[in-house]
């Protein structure tokens, strides 16, 4: 299934936000969209994810889903935005709660997706007993249990330490292996985007308009390499080169605000 | 540090260790719960002592083991029980009646535009009225019954359990509203699964409002126009000059308030626990 970004512009009130964006994310492929603070990305994915009705052009899908997908477009959120009243395993199992499955194929879905996420022997924990990391880990647990065919990532790791990013970075990217899942992920963080995304969109400035999409030719496995670090490098440098004047402007923006 | 010691040198600041000054003291205030019972112990002895002593009246002030004869022969006699009967009917009929009417209207306008344009209008019109003062036109509506008090608690219950419905409603982080739209939830049970819990903390702060606002409503109303009644006994025994059953009576109000306190707490702690 693919998920087509058609033209969207939208606007809150008299600010532009985005600005005839369009691109297409084709069954399987992670699509990560980088840019200056402020330039629209959040925005961007909540209209791609039906959260948002865009002023201008349609988020479409394109394809049927996989069969047995009970949401095909599924966010995972910066803040985990997981139900603090309910425990690890509940959380995962909240949007199963309403669909026409049995108890025992929820319960069998659940503790697939909280072994897959190493989160089974905390099922019965609440949220804040969890650190940050493990909080994400069950919004991710939660996301796989619906069977997406595409993951909308808002940044999902910009609220975790260094070394809690490096970690679930490596569970992205043993989780989207197989191609079965295609995502978009929004980030500021261009290494992660390097290392998970098969393309990056950059988008400019407010309005935010595609400044360039950057495909990068190598597998997520190879990027492992250490041979090509110089590459990822390289591409580091060039997506900063495009976004820098702009994140200065933008910062500025934000100061004076 | 900014100034130096004047018998140390120089030197001596670079050699000699010295502890860093403890400087993060105060501004964590916990709840003593002894020093709490002592004081309240204490000023129970010194009024008991200024009443033996012949320090102050006792028509004016009983002393508290006054109070005590006066609340055990109450007990004893039923009178007690039923003047609290009658005022426990009332505050929990009014309660319930004002809490029902003040969920609904306050989820009402916590959900829709239209509700909210409505009911925070005549919300915002009406919650400052003195609810006893509409006990004389109720009475005229109602009747001289049991109605018009009822009515008159569940009108003060009714505003202040909209208010902190809604706004609990309002409080409930749109991300978590948000996350559960994403995963195509149906709205009953956004309502149910989100909202409701989301708000809950809110809804029972509210409770602890209006017990209070319920008590001082059943008292005020007793004291207008009832034959029964906490309220109504206070107001007589006033009248007669009996003054430790007055304070028996205040006494007893106090009681009940704590009791409904501690109600609440147990249902926090059941219902909240994930906090």
């Amino acid at each position: 299934m693919d998920l087509i970004a058609d033209h969207i512009s939208h606007r809150f009130d008299a600010l532009d936000v985005l600005d005839d964006v369009s691109f297409t994310v084709r069954a399987g492929e992670v699509v990560a969209i980088v840019g200056p603070s402020g330039c629209g990305k959040s925005t961007l994915l909540s209209v791609l994810g039906g959260l948002l009705r865009p002023s201008g052009g349609a988020a479409e899908l394109r394809g049927a889903p996989p069969k047995d997908s009970l949401n095909p477009l599924t966010f995972v959120f910066q803040d985990f935005a997981l139900l603090p009243w309910c425990t690890v395993e509940e959380n995962v199992a909240f949007p199963l709660e309403h669909t026409a499955l049995s108890a025992a194929e929820r319960r069998g879905i659940v503790d697939d997706a909280l072994r897959r996420t190493g989160l089974f022997d905390f099922r019965g924990t609440y949220p804040k007993q969890l650190s940050g990391g493990m909080r994400q880990r069950v919004g991710i647990a939660r996301a796989l249990a619906v069977k997406p065919a595409i993951l909308l990532m808002d940044e999902p790791l910009s609220a975790l330490d260094s070394q809690t990013r490096e970690l679930l970075m490596e569970d992205f990217v043993r989780l989207l292996a197989d191609g079965a899942m295609g995502a978009v992920y929004v980030t500021h963080n261009l290494e992660e985007a390097v290392r998970l995304a098969d393309r990056i969109v950059v988008l400019s400035r407010r309005p935010g308009r595609i400044r360039k999409v950057v495909p990068i030719a190598m597998t997520r496995s190879e990027r492992g390499d250490r041979n090509v670090r110089e590459k990822l490098l390289a591409l580091q440098d060039e997506l900063w080169s495009l976004i820098r004047e702009e994140a200065i402007d933008a910062e500025r923006e934000v100061q004076h605000a | 540090m900014l100034e130096r010691a004047p018998s140390e040198t120089p030197s001596d600041i670079d050699t000699k260790s010295r502890p860093v000054e403890f400087r993060g003291a105060g501004f964590t205030p916990s709840t003593g719960r002894a020093s709490g019972w002592i004081a309240l112990a204490l000023v129970i002895a010194l009024w008991q002592l200024a009443g033996s002593a012949g320090w102050v009246n006792p028509l004016f002030l009983p002393p508290p083991s006054a109070i005590a004869v006066a609340t055990y022969k109450l007990a004893m006699s039923g009178s007690l029980w039923q003047h609290l009967g009658w005022s426990v009917m009332r505050i929990g009929t009014g309660w319930l009646l004002g809490t029902v009417a003040g969920v609904i209207v306050g989820f009402a306008i916590g959900l829709s535009t239209l509700a909210r344009g409505v009911g925070i209008t005549f919300i915002s019109a009406l919650f400052p009225i003195p609810k006893i003062a509409l006990l004389p036109l109720l009475i005229l509506w109602l009747g001289i019954g049991e109605e018009p008090k009822i009515a008159t608690i569940a009108l003060g219950v009714f505003f202040s359990t909209a208010i902190s419905v809604y706004s609990g409603v309002d409080a409930v982080p749109r991300n978590l509203i948000r996350m559960a739209q994403s995963f195509n939830v149906p709205f009953h049970a956004i309502v149910r699964r989100v909202i409701w819990p989301g708000a809950l903390p809110s809804i029972l702060a509210g409770f602890r409002i209006t017990a209070s606002v319920a008590l001082l409503l059943v008292v005020s109303a007793e004291m207008i126009g009832a034959q029964y009644g906490i309220g109504a006994f206070v107001l007589q025994a006033g009248n007669l000059m009996q003054t430790d059953q007055l304070l028996a009576g205040v006494v007893i109000l106090s009681l009940f308030g704590l009791a409904v306190g501690k109600l609440i707490n147990l249902l926090e702690a059941r219902l909240l626990h994930w906090r």
